[in-house]
């Protein structure tokens, strides 16, 4: 009795139960990111290319013989009872069944680029290193055997598929697929680049020109001032079309011919063709160079194929544009509020009401947010500013619609509460004495305030940035409202005047996790997506948190005061 | 400046001995008060903390170029009187004053007065050692940026000027862009003061400047009041008797928000005119 007293008046079962709470805090976190990690970042490696053969049986009758090509993407355990609702006549002296999902690709010859195959039924299973593996701009993947490579339309090499050393097709096409990929780039950068500015400018002369006319000052000089521009920039135009034009010619002249499952024919254009490997013959140094390959698209190329393939660059780029301008617009705002409240209101019942709305501002559900700011910011306010300063550009509007302003607008909104509550916490622990110190030399209080007062709360105030940066990061259901949409690939920063288009709309890694997992036609591609996109945008968080937290603690240590 | 009193009991005489008197400070022996032109001149100053009366009809007038100690036991009203020479006492809530204290003739209480120019006046060092988490020549430029001083050249020479002047020039000149938090509490203590001096006060407020400090800088900071007091009306308020008698050219002994007598520390240490007086410096209380 005394020994068990003694035992939890020693704390024990205290320390115990802190313990526990801490352990399970890092499991439950670690375990989530290793989840993540294992889902999202093994989606990026070359897979070995499966050739079996499947035989299903059917109702009545031999069954069909088929074969398969694919990789083999997961497995797992159903119930007897379900295949057989499923239309597959097992017998039904077993239980469970195992079934397996296999990535056929070829979506546009097969219809969908998954299936899934009872195990039981998969039947002399090879990985032939000739097997290869396209990833496409359309369409999805294709696996198959490169049966012959063709320069307009004449055979420039053949290669026999039952022959893994016959490799000369396979040589020819790895050159050519390099090829159309650097006409592809060139493409994609004179559209982006050259003809975005010619379009960009010939929209703003026809904006001006629409301005002209509003103010009833299109005057026939101005007109002829801007047609002469006009067709400056038509004839640069034209230029450039020519160009595209020539590179469109350059880039078609290569095709391959495949065969596929079950010995089907397609040709397939090279331009078409993003990247080409033959898995099962790689060493694993030369898998990890097509990973590598693959994750950097994934970081740093825009979707593709609604979001389910290519990369989530412009979803990486709007988080973190959207998130600094909220940090820059928040934190100005919360610490002027803090320090009125703090230093200059009298403290009594109205600060303390103010305080405790301040406290209740932050437990407010986040799209309440989001419908104040649709409503306020963009239908009052953006409507406002379009009538008095884009009044040429109606009936479209340009800050009256959703955009990245508004939306990190609507965020500073929601994380405010959080800067003030901690720039006055930190306010509050400024030692009197050196208040005092101050304002003996003669300073006023603003000076006081300024100079001494708010550099040494500055470590508390990065804390208030930090939890609104965490905030930010991670909130999806305001930006809905405000700004976010599925595909923007166009980043609001870029070469044209004024360079950073507060009005655009942008991509979000939260709302693109959302997009991808759960409005996604193609469910079974976009799930290792979820995972990647979702550890992506942890890490993102993480690293904007590090670097706060690093320069909070460099302030904490320059302003480390004596008695604190 | 209460008047020479009979009431004196030369009987006590023997407990002074623990003051040498040849280490008293001042080189006005016989001189009173009133024959010294007056810097600050406090008549009938009453202080009130919301309803507690922490000083009672004070009459002074203090010496300029002279140090003037105020001595007495805590809670005395010492530091509240100093605290009203540049109206530190504005910063607390409920505080109100009657009576008039002046600076060379000017009401300081008077509405037309700018507090931070009175000040930049009447500077002030604290009890403890209060340096700005910044470094060692920005402490002492601040006076001068707040003023709107940005010139290298004139800062660089003020900061030179008056750390020499607190005689810690020779111990930081190295290490002037390090923060001053590394400084030891009795350089610390004379960096405040010398960041005070940069702002070229009238007069100095010491607010028990050493008590926080060890014998060694106590004594380094009491050296550095007697150059100062060459250019400098000082007082200093402080708990140490031994130290009011050594630095102090006048001593006034406070006791329950009254000023009890004001005279040469001379007078005071060795022939108290009241009976409080003797008690309080023979140790019988406070």
């Amino acid at each position: 009795m005394t020994a068990l007293k003694k035992f939890f008046a020693g704390g024990t079962p205290w320390i115990w139960i802190n313990a526990g709470a801490v352990a399970i805090s890092i499991i439950m976190t670690v375990g989530l990111l290793l989840l993540l990690a294992y889902n999202g970042l093994g989606h990026f490696w070359p897979k070995d290319l499966m050739l079996a053969q499947y035989s299903q049986p059917v109702e009545s009758g031999e069954p069909l013989v088929r074969e398969i090509i694919g990789e083999r993407v997961g497995n797992e355990k159903v119930t007897a009872e379900r295949i057989i609702s499923s239309g597959i006549p097992v017998t039904g002296d077993r239980l469970m069944y195992e079934r397996e999902l296999v990535k056929i690709g070829n979506r546009d010859l097969n219809g969908s680029d998954f299936t899934w195959l009872l195990t039981d039924y998969l039947d002399n299973i090879r990985f032939p290193e000739n097997l290869t593996a396209f990833e496409r701009w359309e369409w999805g993947n294709f696996y198959g055997y490169v049966r012959e490579v063709r320069e307009v339309g004449a055979t420039v090499a053949v290669s026999d598929p039952a022959n893994s050393a016959d490799t000369a097709a396979w040589d020819a096409l790895t050159e050519r697929v390099a090829r159309a990929v650097a006409i592809h780039d060139e493409i994609a950068e004179l559209e982006k680049g050259a003809i975005g500015e010619v379009n960009y400018a010939l929209e703003r002369l026809r904006l001006r020109q629409r301005g002209l006319e509003l103010r009833d000052a299109d005057t026939p000089e101005a007109l002829v001032a801007i047609e002469s521009e006009r067709v400056e920039w038509d004839s640069r135009y034209a230029v450039l079309q020519e160009q595209l034009q020539e590179l469109y010619e350059q880039i078609e002249r290569d095709t391959v011919v495949m065969s596929s499952m079950n010995g089907q024919e397609t040709e397939i254009e090279v331009s078409e063709i993003v990247r080409a490997y033959q898995p099962n013959g790689m060493h694993v140094g030369s898998k990890l160079i097509v990973y590598a390959q693959k994750l950097w698209e994934f970081l740093s190329d825009d979707p593709r194929e609604a979001n389910t393939e290519g990369g989530i660059f412009p979803a990486i780029f709007g988080t973190v544009i959207m998130v600094l301008l909220m940090s820059v617009l928040v934190t100005p705002f919360g610490v002027i509020a803090a320090v009125y409240l703090r230093e200059y209101a009298r403290q009594g019942v109205i600060t303390r009401i103010i305080r405790i709305a301040v406290n209740n501002l932050a437990g407010v559900p986040s799209i309440v947010y989001g419908v104040f700011g649709l409503g306020f910011f963009i239908y009052f306010i953006g409507a406002e500013v379009d009538q008095a300063f884009y009044a040429e550009a109606l009936p479209a509007p340009t800050f009256g619609t959703p955009g990245m302003l508004w939306a990190a607008l609507t965020l500073a909104l929601l994380t405010v509460p959080v800067v003030i509550v901690s720039t006055e916490e930190g306010l509050s622990r400024i030692p009197r004495s050196l208040r005092e110190g101050s304002l003996a030399l003669g300073a006023t209080k603003f000076e006081t305030i300024w100079r001494v007062v708010l550099p040494m709360a500055s470590p508390a105030i990065m804390t208030g940035m930090i939890l609104a940066v965490a905030r930010a990061a991670g909130e999806v259901a305001p930006l809905m409202l405000v700004g976010v949409v599925k595909l923007a690939p166009a980043l609001p920063l870029d070469g044209n005047y004024p360079y950073f288009h507060l009005d655009q709309k942008f991509m979000h890694l939260g709302f693109h996790i959302y997009d991808v997992g759960f409005q996604s036609p193609n469910v079974e591609a976009a799930r290792p997506l979820v995972f990647a996109t979702a550890l992506l945008l942890v890490m993102i968080t993480a690293v904007l948190n590090q670097v706060a937290v690093s320069i909070r603690n460099r302030l904490r240590e320059k302003y480390k005061s004596l008695d604190m | 400046m209460t008047e020479s009193n009979t009431e004196y009991a030369p009987a006590n005489r023997s407990k002074f001995k623990k003051i040498d008197m040849s280490k008293v400070g001042g080189s006005d022996h016989g001189q009173s008060a009133e024959d010294l032109p007056s810097c600050l001149q406090v008549s009938n100053l009453n202080l009130y903390y919301g309803a507690a009366h922490s000083l009672t009809d004070v009459n002074l007038s203090i010496p300029s170029q002279r140090v003037t100690a105020f001595i007495g036991p805590s809670g005395c009203g010492k530091s509240s009187l100093l605290r009203c020479f540049n109206r530190m006492n504005d910063l607390v809530e409920n505080c109100s004053i009657k009576g008039s204290i002046t600076l060379d003739g000017e009401d300081i209480y008077h509405r037309s007065v700018d507090v931070a120019d009175l000040r930049r006046r009447v500077g002030m060092v604290f009890q403890k050692p209060n340096p700005f988490p910044k470094s060692i020549y920005e402490n002492v430029a601040y006076g001068l940026r707040i003023q709107g001083v940005n010139k290298k050249r004139v800062l660089d020479e003020s900061v030179e000027k008056s750390l020499k002047a607190a005689a810690l020039w020779e111990e930081v000149k190295d290490r002037l862009h390090e923060s001053a938090l590394g400084l030891s509490g009795g350089q610390q203590q004379r960096l405040v003061i010398a960041r005070t001096v940069a702002v070229e006060p009238e007069v100095l407020l010491l607010d028990e400047p050493a008590s926080a400090l060890d014998p060694i800088s106590t004594l380094k900071i009491e050296e550095l009041i007697n150059e100062l007091k060459d250019r400098y009306t000082i007082i200093i308020v402080t708990h140490n008797m031994q130290q009011a008698a050594r630095v102090s050219d006048f001593t006034a002994f406070m006791y329950m928000g009254k000023l009890i007598e004001f005279d040469t520390a001379d007078n005071i240490f060795t022939n108290p005119a009241q009976k409080q007086t003797e008690d309080y410096i023979t140790g019988r209380y406070g």
